[in-house]
Parts: C-alpha cells; sequence; structure tokens
C-alpha cells in the first residue's frame, strides 16, 4: 500500500525491530516463570469448574493446595495428571476431594512419567477440541447469517445485572450494535479468582463469570439469528486473572477481549513480572480461540495529553503486536488500541486526529485498530458531545478502523441509558454511510499538516521504541515513560502469585494451542 | 430596552423564546411498544408531572418492546429566585503563582496533599486531572506547585491506605475522587472514610476534600468533608482552599 502519508518505510521497520527485540528480551523472563493464574487456567482447562462451600472457587482451592504443598513450580498439569494416575477420577472429582481434604495432591505416590503425560494429554485434548468446535460454530454463523461491516459498532452494557444486560444488548443489536461489551464491575479486576455463576450486583458494571458469559452468548445468538449478523460479544481480558478469563471467553465463544500486555501494570497497579507472564498464556488462548484482542492505548491519552503523547500510543501498539506475535496471534486479530482524546479546543485538532488514524491504519495495515471515542474531554454538555462523537466517527469511516467503540452523549454522566445507545448508533450509521468511500477518494497535500504531523509521532515513536530496547521495558515503566505512571519491578498487586518454573515443568495448553489448530 | 417584560424573580419559570412560555425540552423512554398508544402515553406522563401542551416531537421503536420520545412541555410550576440559598466555597481563587507565593509567604513550609480514588473506584480521570503534573485543559495538576508535594496513589485504593500514608507522609490534606456512582456506592465510600478518620482521631488534623462529576460542596459537607468539588473545578481552585484552611484552622 501507497503511503498516503509519505511515512518513511525504513523508521518503520526500524521502530519495528527494537519492538521485537524488546518482546524478545521480556520473553526469555516469562518463559521462566509462571503464575497462581496461569496455573489455575490449567486446571479449568483441564475441567476444573465450581466452588466449595464458602464460594471459593475449586480451580483457587486446587492451586492454593499444590502451591502450599510446594509442587507449583512443576506446574499444576503434572500434578492433576498425577492424581489421576493415582486414583482413576476426573479432575473435577480431584478437585472436590481436594476440596474436602480427602486428597493431599502433592502427597500422592508419583506414578510413570508416560502415564502421567498420556493422562495429561488426553485429558487436555478434550478441551482443546471443545475450543475449536467453538471457533468453528463462529465461523458457521459468520457463513450462515453473516456480519456487520467495518467499522464494527461496538457498545457497551453495564448494569450489574446479567439480565438486564441482556435486555439492553438485545435492544442495542437490534439498533445496529456489531459488538456488545459486557463492562466488568469495578472491583473484579483486582480479584485473584474468578467469580462464580450468574449475578445481578455489580459497580459500574457486571462480574465476568463464566454462566453470565454463557447466558449473554445464549443472548446474542437469538438476536443475531433474528436481525441476520453475527452479533459479538466482548469482556475483559485483564486484571488478576487474564488467562482465566481467556480460557472462559475460549469455551463460551466470546469474540472480543480486552486484553493489553502493560494495561495492567500501568493503571491497575498489578505488579509487572506477574502481568506480562500472565498475558502471554492469556493471548495465546484467545489466539486459539479465534478472539480479537482489544490494547488499551486509548488509557495514556486519558491519563496524559493526547496532542503531546501521541507517540506513546505508537510505540505501545508496536509492543503490543510483538507480545501477540510472541503468542501466536495473527494480526487480523489484534485490535490495536487508539482513542479520538485531543482537547476539542485544538485548532486544527481534527487533522492531527485524521494523521493520527491514517498512521496506524498504515502501519499496521491487517489489523482491527480499535478506536475508542472521546471520553475526557466530554462535559455534561450532551449536544456538544454528540458532535464530538460525530466527528469521531467520521474520523472512522475515513481511515477506516477496524472496531467502532461508540461515544455517547452522556459520557461523564452516567453509564449509557436505552436511548443514549441508539442515539450513538444512529449517528455512526448515518456518518458511515454518508462518507463511506471518503478515505479512498482524498489524498493528502504533501507536507502539509497531516503528513508532517504523522511523520513526526513516528519519528518520536522510534526513538522512544530504541531508548526502551536499551534499557529494557522494566526499567522504562519504572521511570514512567508510559502514560506518566511509574510502577516497581516488585511492587503492586499479585507478585506472590508469581513463581519460577523448574526445569521439568510443563503446561500441555502452550504445546497444543500455540501458534494455532495443529 | 422598553417594552419587554422583566422576569418577575418570585416566580420563575423556564425560558423557550418568550418570558414565562415555561417550554422544557426532555426525552426518555417507556418500557411500551412503539405506536399511537406510546405516545399518548408519553403525553399523559409529562401531564402528570405538570406540564402544559405536552408535546411528542419524535418517537422511535428501541427494539426490545420499548419507545423513545423527545417531547416538549410547558411548565406550570415556578420558584421563588429570592429566596434561594446554596451553600458554596466563598472565597477567590488564587493562581497557581499566587498559591505559591502564599505558601511562602503565610505558611513557610511545603504542604503535603495526598490523593486518591478510593474503594473500588478504577477512575482516575478526576484525580489525575487535579494531581498529575500536566493536570487538565491547560491547568497544571498539584504536583507541579512549588511549595506543595502532592502524592496521587492511583485509583481503587482503601480507605485504609490512604489514611495509613496520610499519616506516614504527615499529610495536611486528604482528596478522594469518586467518579463512580451508581447504586450510591459513592456515598457508602466516603461516609466510611470519615468514620474511620473520626475513629482515628484525625479528622479535626487534616483537611478533608472530596471530588467528582456527581459531587458538589452541599453534598460534601453534609458527608462530613471540609470541601467538595465538582465538575469544573481546576486544581489552582483545591490549592487555594487548602492552603487558606490552613492558616484559618492554624495549621502551620
Amino acid at each position: 500500500m501507497e503511503s498516503k502519508l509519505n511515512l518513511n518505510p525504513r523508521l518503520i521497520d526500524s521502530a519495528r525491530t527494537a519492538a521485537r527485540n524488546i518482546a524478545d528480551d521480556v520473553q526469555n523472563f516469562i518463559d521462566k516463570n509462571t503464575t497462581v493464574t496461569v496455573e489455575r487456567t490449567v486446571a479449568r482447562l483441564m475441567g476444573v469448574d465450581g466452588v466449595d462451600e464458602i464460594e471459593k472457587p475449586l480451580p483457587n482451592v486446587l492451586i492454593d493446595a499444590i502451591k502450599e504443598g510446594g509442587g507449583l513450580s512443576r506446574g499444576a498439569a503434572f500434578w492433576i495428571g498425577n492424581a489421576i494416575v493415582n486414583t482413576g477420577k476426573t479432575p473435577q472429582e480431584i478437585a472436590e476431594k481436594v476440596s474436602s481434604g480427602e486428597i493431599d495432591i502433592t502427597r500422592l505416590p508419583i506414578a510413570d512419567e508416560n502415564k502421567i503425560m498420556e493422562a495429561v494429554y488426553s485429558t487436555a485434548k478434550q478441551m482443546v477440541e471443545r475450543i475449536k468446535n467453538s471457533r468453528a460454530k463462529r465461523d458457521e454463523y459468520l457463513n450462515s447469517i453473516g456480519e456487520g461491516r467495518k467499522p464494527y459498532l461496538y457498545v457497551i452494557v453495564a448494569t450489574g445485572n446479567i439480565y438486564e444486560d441482556v435486555l439492553q444488548a438485545q435492544a442495542a443489536a437490534k439498533q445496529g450494535a456489531d459488538i456488545i461489551a459486557v463492562i466488568r464491575t469495578t472491583a473484579q479486576s483486582l480479584l485473584d479468582y474468578v467469580p462464580y455463576g450468574p449475578t445481578t450486583e455489580g459497580f459500574g458494571g457486571t462480574y465476568a463469570t463464566q454462566e453470565n458469559f454463557r447466558i449473554m452468548r445464549k443472548a446474542l445468538d437469538e438476536v443475531g439469528e433474528e436481525v441476520g449478523r453475527y452479533i459479538r460479544l466482548c469482556n475483559y481480558c485483564s486484571g488478576l486473572c487474564m488467562p482465566e478469563i481467556a480460557a472462559m471467553g475460549a469455551l463460551e465463544r466470546l469474540d472480543v477481549m480486552l486484553n493489553d500486555a502493560l494495561y495492567g501494570i500501568l493503571f491497575r497497579d498489578i505488579n509487572m513480572q506477574r502481568t506480562l507472564v500472565d498475558q502471554y498464556f492469556s493471548r495465546i488462548i484467545n489466539g486459539f480461540a479465534g478472539i480479537i484482542i482489544n490494547t488499551g492505548e486509548d488509557n495514556y491519552l486519558t491519563t496524559s495529553d493526547a496532542y503531546e503523547e501521541a507517540h506513546t500510543v505508537l510505540a505501545s501498539q508496536f509492543i503490543n503486536e510483538q507480545f501477540a506475535l510472541k503468542a501466536g496471534l495473527p494480526e487480523e486479530q489484534m485490535g490495536l488500541g487508539h482513542a479520538f482524546e485531543m482537547n476539542p479546543m485544538l485548532e486544527n485538532g481534527f487533522l492531527y486526529e485524521l494523521a493520527q488514524a491514517q498512521m496506524a491504519r498504515e502501519i499496521f495495515p491487517e489489523a482491527p485498530l480499535k478506536y475508542m471515542p472521546p471520553t475526557k474531554f466530554m462535559t455534561g454538555n450532551i449536544f456538544r458531545g454528540h458532535l464530538q462523537d460525530a466527528m469521531f466517527n467520521l474520523l472512522s469511516i475515513w481511515t477506516h478502523q477496524g472496531i467502532q467503540l461508540l461515544g455517547m452523549p452522556t459520557e461523564a454522566i452516567h453509564t449509557p441509558h436505552l436511548q443514549d445507545r441508539m442515539l450513538s448508533i444512529e449517528n455512526a450509521q448515518y456518518i458511515f454511510n454518508n462518507a463511506r468511500e471518503i478515505g479512498n477518494e482524498v489524498e493528502y497535500k504533501k507536507d502539509g499538516i497531516i503528513q508532517k504531523r504523522a511523520q513526526e509521532v513516528l519519528a518520536k515513536a522510534e526513538e522512544l521504541l530504541k531508548d526502551i530496547e536499551e534499557e529494557g521495558i522494566f526499567d522504562t515503566i519504572e521511570k514512567g515513560k508510559f502514560g506518566g505512571v511509574k510502577r516497581s519491578f516488585t511492587g503492586g498487586k499479585g507478585l506472590k502469585g508469581v513463581v519460577e518454573k523448574d526445569e521439568k515443568y510443563f503446561n500441555p495448553f502452550i504445546d497444543l494451542m500455540l501458534g494455532g489448530a495443529k | 430596552m422598553e417594552g419587554i417584560q422583566k422576569a418577575d424573580l418570585t416566580k420563575i419559570k423556564p425560558y423557550g423564546d418568550t418570558l414565562n412560555d415555561g417550554m422544557v425540552q426532555m426525552s426518555f423512554t417507556l418500557p411500551v411498544p412503539y405506536g399511537d398508544e406510546a405516545s399518548e402515553a408519553a403525553k399523559q406522563l409529562v401531564s402528570k408531572m405538570g406540564f402544559e401542551s405536552p408535546a411528542v416531537v419524535f418517537s422511535k421503536d428501541l427494539g426490545v418492546g420499548y419507545t423513545y420520545f423527545i417531547m416538549y412541555g410547558k411548565c406550570t410550576h415556578t420558584v421563588d429566585y429570592t429566596n434561594i440559598e446554596v451553600p458554596k466555597i466563598t472565597m477567590e481563587y488564587m493562581e497557581r503563582e499566587e498559591v505559591e507565593d502564599y505558601i511562602k509567604k503565610n505558611i513557610k513550609r511545603d504542604i503535603v496533599i495526598v490523593g486518591a480514588c478510593t474503594g473500588t473506584d478504577a477512575h482516575t480521570v478526576g484525580i489525575d486531572a487535579i494531581m498529575n503534573m500536566k493536570g487538565f485543559d491547560g491547568n497544571y495538576g498539584l504536583e507541579r506547585y512549588k511549595g506543595i508535594e502532592a502524592i496521587n496513589m492511583g485509583s481503587q485504593v482503601p480507605n485504609e491506605e490512604i489514611i495509613a500514608k496520610a499519616i506516614e507522609v504527615k499529610a495536611d490534606a486528604i482528596l478522594v475522587s469518586q467518579v463512580v456512582t451508581q447504586k450510591n456506592v459513592h456515598i457508602a465510600n466516603l461516609t466510611q472514610l470519615v468514620e474511620m478518620m473520626e475513629a482515628e482521631g484525625l479528622r479535626d488534623k487534616i483537611i478533608l476534600i472530596c471530588g467528582g462529576p456527581r459531587l458538589n460542596h452541599e453534598l460534601a459537607q453534609e458527608l462530613g468533608y471540609d470541601a467538595g468539588f465538582g465538575t469544573g473545578s481546576y486544581a489552582n481552585h483545591v490549592a487555594t482552599f487548602v492552603v487558606n484552611q490552613i492558616v484559618e484552622r492554624n495549621m502551620i
């Protein structure tokens, strides 16, 4: 594709190479470590689910038992496999017996290694097959009832009650939404477990549970068949349980997951070692399940200035791209994020936003870019807000964004009311239709404001990436170069859930899932 | 101008394009299917709200048996403006440089302000706007102020932790931001902080301020805070209040 922005391909290559080296460096660290949530994910994927009498999830009960027994560095798969060989029971039955105290899982006799491997792989393959079928079911829907045109219209529901969410989601789908994201209750990202069952209470959102996923999936399939369009379901694969949520989403056919490599570190103060290890396995699962990930670069722009810090967004997109590739996630599933967050009073701000959006399009040509709406400068003036959203929609159709998170006129007032979503969908549909081919018709003046701005942002991003390459990502984050947020290597939440692997560690699902179906 | 009627401030009502026409624009959704009956229901409802001549100017099927309306009506009620009283922070806000000078002249030491978005709330946009170096909309945040040590603890900070931090750094003031207000979660959280500070015997020793899009000074005072800052507040407003309080309460 010829660059409309006259971007220097050598700079793009250099930035990408630096990002690759940054990711390689971190991958060495990732490969040496596991975490409690990675191991709980292994347990879940081997069939462990449910809660004990105090509502503690059985995957937590099991992994805590292994950890207390000093066995976590060997990996949960080994201990579950050994218990299967010893008892002839299923992983679920084993977890129940661990919970009731009937089995001390790390004190069982160690069985023959081949038998353990056989037990592990035959169990693991069943779940991998289930995920494959789930992916096939999505393809079947896409081939039969089809889907909306890009940019997909993405709206949020956030009532706290999954059944109320269903009503609002179905209404939004009927009005034209293509993706429904169920916002998570604000407290969930810092829970070191995934709650269980259907839930009807939450603050600013609804708990992400496997049962809630199932309820919403069913509702969206129903309404999708009715409107003749596959409706995608999105949730949050972030926080302290990234890979567990990925596994639940893969099983229940979620289509989109918020899944950033650095977000938890910067914005939830989760320990960086923990998040980097967690994100890797979560992305392997998302990649295998055909789930589009959305990265969180938009967040940099709500904490720092969108005009001045634009290059950090691009730098982060490059890094997220490389981490995703490491986890075998193809570019078509990389919903790299960015946002329309410049101060609306900035003269020519629209031109700078255009430069940024077009630049991302050209640098990541296959990625379904996730474009986030204005939020920071939404004031409560719903009428001006509706106009800001219109400008944002115009840029999206112009620069061929992949996923359009629709801005709401009532942003900064409340979680969207039923009619707010309708007004926003109507806004986007009107503009997308009315200006459909504008991007193919318009070129930019050579060395004009738009071209120069994009070139400048690219140059600064390349420079930043080379700095990070030299310093390493850990030091960079410690110095606060992303989003202006400083985090220390051993600070933040969840560090005690990180465990170094021993030489016999294994995780069958990395083997079975990395790089897609074999 | 002659010939134009002046508003009677003891009996004010909305102005559309003629004084006292009472015109109000409103929009809402009813959980009934789109159609003539829905519009009639909307009109009757608006009449019950105290509007004359209710008119549905637009309605739309929301797709799940619900209907959206944009309406106008003439308000029949009035309010006596001359009797209104609103508790407010009554002070002239200083600019950043003035605050810095004020600290130098009147307090003669660095002051310490600890801030956070507390409880389960994960939205740092408010506390960042007030505290971070960059500030918001051209107004620098407290971190930029000479003479102020500003510590932004970020989001989802438990009330225990912000109190512990305030003790540790001998804070003069605590700023609490609350953005999520669904089901009044912010009220419970803000109340808990006051109660914990009272229990620790700290309430009088530290200036306690809250802020957020759904907060105002009146609500803040009701909850036991020294001040509340809503939408449109900047770092210099908060800073002015804090330095004045330090001097007034003799916390120098």
